[in-house]
Formats: structure tokens, C-alpha cells, sequence
């Protein structure tokens, strides 16, 4: 929204060259309602392919029952946050919830957005509407988290009805699910606008499937040398796991919104720099 | 260089208009306005700069430097507002692959923030417009060339714009589709839809357009009407001369004595420029040259730009 002030100065300048505001006030371009229509778009065009959709939710569900409740009858039970004993599927449930928020995001935000900005060319065309590359990107990333949060929704559901959650908390594992999908996706978006060809995706595989492994998915950090630990602790889905983890198991405290804001600047970082690169790389 | 023609309320304005990539220059300086209503046109050969200066008046590529108002507006500030009220027809087809026919209209309405129910109303009306009705519900990438800038053109107007940008609009298309096109566009014009259209086809400009300019190397070579760049830069005729090719050079050479305002020797033919062709041409049959073909015909854009730059339009 450009104030009435701005529009004046803007007469007496007729002749500057680079968008001022744009350089001192970067958060001009975050986006704002426009890029609904966008999210709306991909709500249109994924009614001739829902089937795609429904792709995201077998695996989280696959991996509960191969090693969650399979693995598990050999396991026992696992030492949960705060020391509480958890069976092992309650303890692996939270964290591919984590990891399914994660993926649903990445979907969207990584391989179709490359395919929709160098082939399909849907952001030429969208950027001569009045959305704005802030809107591209902001619209992008909703969509993005839409989709993971949808996944999270569905897994969820499975959790609660193997009576896996212990706490009602675990009706909060959703808002951290939209974080989760919020930081991934708008991540995964500003990489994808670096990227130069398909080739490229090997490297959202290459840091993707570690996460996944490590962010003590399948055991507890305590395994892990302390030196370890710290770089695991430092990691994104990490920030996301002991969220989940937390509301699914009902141990909750205010340590954990350390997690949260972790993974809210994450995606706020993501979300400004896909702006902008939206911007250098469409609007020369 | 703006002759009287100009309007008086401008819906664009440009003054010293420069775009830069880097190093390389693509648009120079360029002046230009025009008003409510008019079909403006910038001829020239590929690289000329047109391109370019869509993107500017489109608010999709900021100004290196110099002046450009848009319906009274700032392209960089208000890039969103100016957009808002402008339809644009890019020249590589930016149609959503993953809609049909009708929902690339529907949903492009609602980036445009557009209630439903308008949307669902222009659509039809549009798509019997450009003669797609049958096609609605068929996805777009089967569709030919033509068709899809059909379509693009219906999409284009969804938002009812003041002013409609076309980049090339029938480059690449047959001839039966580019006058499917034409024929659109000229009653889009009689409805009094302001037109800004980018050509290297001189056919195309002369339909089309009330007044044009010229571009060359990022410069503006000439402006005016299609008849008043012909009348200024041509003469009324043109006499076409092919000869054998080994007697072409020779041919060029005595052709200097036959009394023509101007000669260009083409690669394959030799122009003259002359008031009356008929009699230039019996004028070089009385100099005893046999050409193996003549043809008299009336002089065109494309005679104008080849005064103005040298060249031909579409080499």
C-alpha cells in the first residue's frame, strides 16, 4: 500500500532509477492478499490432478507401521522428553508427523516451482496482474504449507486413532505442523530460485534425507556424542521433531517456543529472499 | 520529432527512455506519447528495442533511466495500480498449461481481484469473441498457435482494460491465423480499446495502426501515421527489377541513369523509387535492360524503414 505521501514524491522524482523503497523497506515486498488468488490457482488446477495429492500421505503412514510399530515390538520402550517412557511407535509417531510437514512442503515449494517459474511460465504471466513478486512468493509458500499441513492433518489423525497421543496437547501438533511446513517451504522456495537445472534437486535430496535420518527420528539425542548432538540440535526439522514430539506426548513448556521461533524466522528469511529473487530473475 | 498529432491528455508519456542490461544498451533515449483511443505502433526488425519498451510500459522491467508515466502513474511505485487497469498479450504465450481453456480466463480475472461472477460472465462473452466457445472445457496445450493467441488475447481483456499491450502478436502464426487475429484486433479498435503493439511485420502496422514509430538500435527513427512516413520517406511508387543473377550488378549500374528520386540494390532486386512506375519501367526498356521480372507496385513501410536504417524489416 503506498501512502499518499509516497505517490507525491514519486512526481517530484521522475527521474530515480532504482525502487527506493524497495532497498530501505524490504518487507514492502512480503507479499499481501493478492497472492490468495495464486493459492487459488493451484486449488484449481490440482482438481484435474488430486491424485497426486493423496501421493503425500502413504509414506509417513508406511514408515509408522514398518518401524514404528513393527520395529518397535522389538524396541520396548524409549526414553521420551523429560525422561518420560514412551512406547516406541509413540515416540516415532511425532516425528514423522515432523518429517511429513516437512516433505508436503517441499513438494510444492521446490520441483513445481522451478517447472511453474522456468517452463510453465506462470510467473510472467501473474506478474502482469497486479500480484507482485512478494505476492508469487507468499502465495507459493501458503499453498506450500496447505499442502503439508494437510498430510500433517491426515497422519494426525491416524496417530490419534492407534491412541498413540497421550495429551490433548497433541491437538497443537497442527499449529506446529503450519510452522514446520511454513519454514520448509519457504526455504525450499528461495533454493529452488538459485537453482539451474533438474540436476540442481539433487541437493534438496542430499539435505532433505539427512534431516530426516538424524533429527532424532528414530532414537533419542542421547545416542549421539555431545558434539553431535549440538550440530543436531542446530538443525531445522530438529526445531520441528521436539515440537511435535512435546504436544504429541503432553510435555509441554515454555522451552518450546524457542522451537517455534527457530523455525518462524526460518520461514520469514525464506520467504523475504524468494521475493526477491522472484523479482531479480523475472522483472529485468 | 512529435509532430502536432500528439494528443493532449497522454495515457503513456516517455521522455529519454534508456533500458540497460549491463553493458549492452536496448533502449536509447526514446520519446513518445499517446492518447485515449489511438492504436500506437513501434515497427522495427528484431532487436530493435520494441520488446523492451513493452516491458517497461508493462511495469515487468524498471527504467534505467529517463521519464515514463503510465495513465498519469510511475511504472516502478505503482507498478500494481498501472497493471491493474492494462491487458497484455506477450509475445511468447504465457497460457497456465495446467487449466483448461475457460479457467485460464477465470482464474487470470481473479488475480486481477474480479468477483466471480463478473468473471464467469466476461469469460463467456470473450470466449465467443475470439471464437473459442466450442474449445472451453479442452485443455490449452493441444491447442494451435493460433488459437492459443487467441486465447491470450481473450485473457488479455478479461480485466476490461484501458489500454491492451501486444508483443509481437501474430509472429509465428500462418496466415489464415494472423488474419484471424487482425480481424480481432480491429474491432477491438473500433470499440475504441486503446492498442500499443509491437511489429516487424510492415502489413501488420499499416493495418493496425493510427500512428507509429520507428525503431532502430534502440532509437526512434521516425514518427507518424502509416500515410505520412510513406509520404515523407517514399515516393508514391515503387518499381521492382529482377534480373538474371549475372547480370545484376551491371544492370544496377545503368540503372543509375533512369530518373528515379532513389535506387536501392537488394541482394535479389533492384528498387527504384520514382513517381510513376510505368513509365520508369518503360524508361529501362528504352535503355535496352531486359529484366526477367518487373513489378510496379506502391511504396510501404517497409520501403520507409529501408530509407531510414538501410535495412530490411525482417532480415
Amino acid at each position: 500500500m503506498s501512502s499518499t505521501r509516497e505517490a507525491v514524491s514519486v512526481r517530484e522524482l521522475p527521474l530515480r532509477v532504482v525502487p527506493v523503497a524497495a532497498l530501505t523497506r524490504p518487507w514492502r515486498n512480503l507479499g499481501g492478499r493478492n497472492s490468495l488468488y495464486l493459492v487459488q490457482r493451484h486449488a484449481r488446477a490440482y482438481r484435474h490432478m488430486w491424485l497426486v495429492l493423496l501421493s503425500g500421505l502413504g509414506e509417513p503412514v508406511f514408515y509408522l507401521f514398518s518401524l514404528g510399530v513393527g520395529l518397535g515390538q522389538l524396541v520396548g520402550t524409549v526414553t521420551g522428553p523429560a525422561g518420560t517412557q514412551v512406547s516406541y511407535a509413540q515416540f516415532v509417531a511425532p516425528a514423522l508427523l515432523a518429517t511429513s510437514s516437512m516433505t508436503g512442503a517441499m513438494y510444492d515449494s521446490t520441483f513445481n516451482v522451478f517447472f511453474r517459474l522456468k517452463y510453465a511460465k506462470l510467473y510472467d504471466a501473474v506478474l502482469s496482474t497486479p500480484l507482485r513478486s512478494g505476492d508469487v512468493a507468499l502465495g507459493e509458500i501458503t499453498w506450500a504449507l496447505i499442502r503439508g499441513a494437510l498430510y500433517a492433518v491426515a497422519f494426525l489423525a491416524v496417530v490419534v486413532a492407534m491412541e498413540l497421543a497421550r495429551s490433548p496437547w497433541a491437538a497443537l501438533a497442527l499449529p506446529a505442523a503450519v510452522l514446520t511446513g511454513f519454514a520448509f517451504a519457504a526455504v525450499g522456495m528461495a533454493a529452488t530460485t538459485y537453482m539451474r537445472s533438474w540436476q540442481d534437486f539433487e541437493f534438496v535430496t542430499l539435505v532433505s534425507m539427512p534431516l530426516f535420518l538424524f533429527s532424532t527420528t528414530f532414537y533419542p539425542l542421547t545416542v549421539y556424542p555431545r558434539a553431535l548432538q549440538v550440530v543436531v540440535e542446530c538443525t531445522p526439522l530438529y526445531q520441528s521433531v521436539v515440537l511435535m514430539r512435546g504436544f504429541v506426548l503432553g510435555v509441554v513448556g515454555p522451552g518450546l517456543l524457542w522451537h517455534a521461533a527457530y523455525l518462524a524466522v526460518m520461514g520469514a528469511a525464506g520467504l523475504l529472499v524468494a521475493g526477491r529473487r522472484v523479482s531479480r530473475l523475472l522483472l529485468k | 520529432m512529435l509532430g502536432s498529432s500528439v494528443p493532449d491528455h497522454a495515457l503513456i508519456r516517455a521522455r529519454g527512455l534508456v533500458k540497460r542490461f549491463g553493458e549492452f544498451t536496448a533502449v536509447d533515449g526514446i520519446d513518445f506519447e499517446l492518447g485515449r483511443g489511438e492504436a500506437f505502433g513501434f515497427l522495427g526488425p528484431n532487436g530493435a528495442g520494441k520488446s523492451s519498451t513493452m516491458r517497461m510500459i508493462g511495469c515487468v522491467s524498471p527504467p534505467t533511466a529517463g521519464e515514463l508515466t503510465i495513465l498519469g502513474m510511475d511504472p516502478v511505485a505503482d507498478g500494481s495500480a498501472i497493471r491493474a487497469r492494462l491487458g497484455v498479450v506477450p509475445q511468447e504465450d504465457t497460457l497456465d498449461v495446467e487449466l483448461t481453456v475457460r479457467e485460464n480466463l477465470l482464474v487470470y480475472g481473479r488475480y486481477f481481484g474480479l468477483a466471480r461472477s463478473v468473471i464467469a460472465e466476461r469469460a463467456a462473452r470473450l470466449l465467443e469473441f475470439v471464437q473459442l466457445s466450442e474449445r472451453a472445457t479442452d485443455q490449452v496445450e493441444p491447442l494451435s498457435g493460433g488459437l492459443k493467441r487467441r486465447l491470450t488475447i481473450a485473457r488479455s481483456l478479461i480485466n476490461d482494460p484501458e489500454i491492451l499491450l501486444l508483443d509481437e502478436p501474430t509472429t509465428g502464426l500462418d496466415p489464415q491465423a494472423r488474419h484471424a487475429v487482425w480481424d480481432r484486433l480491429f474491432r477491438l479498435k473500433q470499440q475504441g480499446v486503446t492498442l500499443v503493439l509491437t511489429t516487424h511485420y510492415m502489413d501488420e502496422a499499416e493495418q493496425l495502426c493510427d500512428r507509429l514509430v520507428v525503431m532502430d538500435a534502440g532509437k526512434i527513427a521516425a514518427e507518424g501515421s502509416p500515410r505520412t512516413l510513406i509520404e515523407r520517406y517514399s515516393t508514391p511508387e515503387v518499381l521492382e527489377l529482377r534480373f538474371d543473377p549475372d547480370e545484376h550488378e551491371q544492370a544496377a549500374e545503368k540503372l543509375a541513369d533512369v530518373p528515379a528520386q532513389r535506387q536501392e540494390v537488394l541482394a535479389d532486386r533492384v528498387l527504384l523509387y520514382v513517381t510513376d512506375g510505368d513509365a520508369a519501367l518503360a524508361t529501362v526498356r528504352g535503355l535496352g535492360l531486359q529484366p526477367r521480372t518487373s513489378l510496379v507496385r506502391r511504396s510501404t513501410l517497409e520501403d520507409v524503414f529501408l530509407r531510414l536504417t538501410g535495412r530490411r524489416l525482417e532480415d
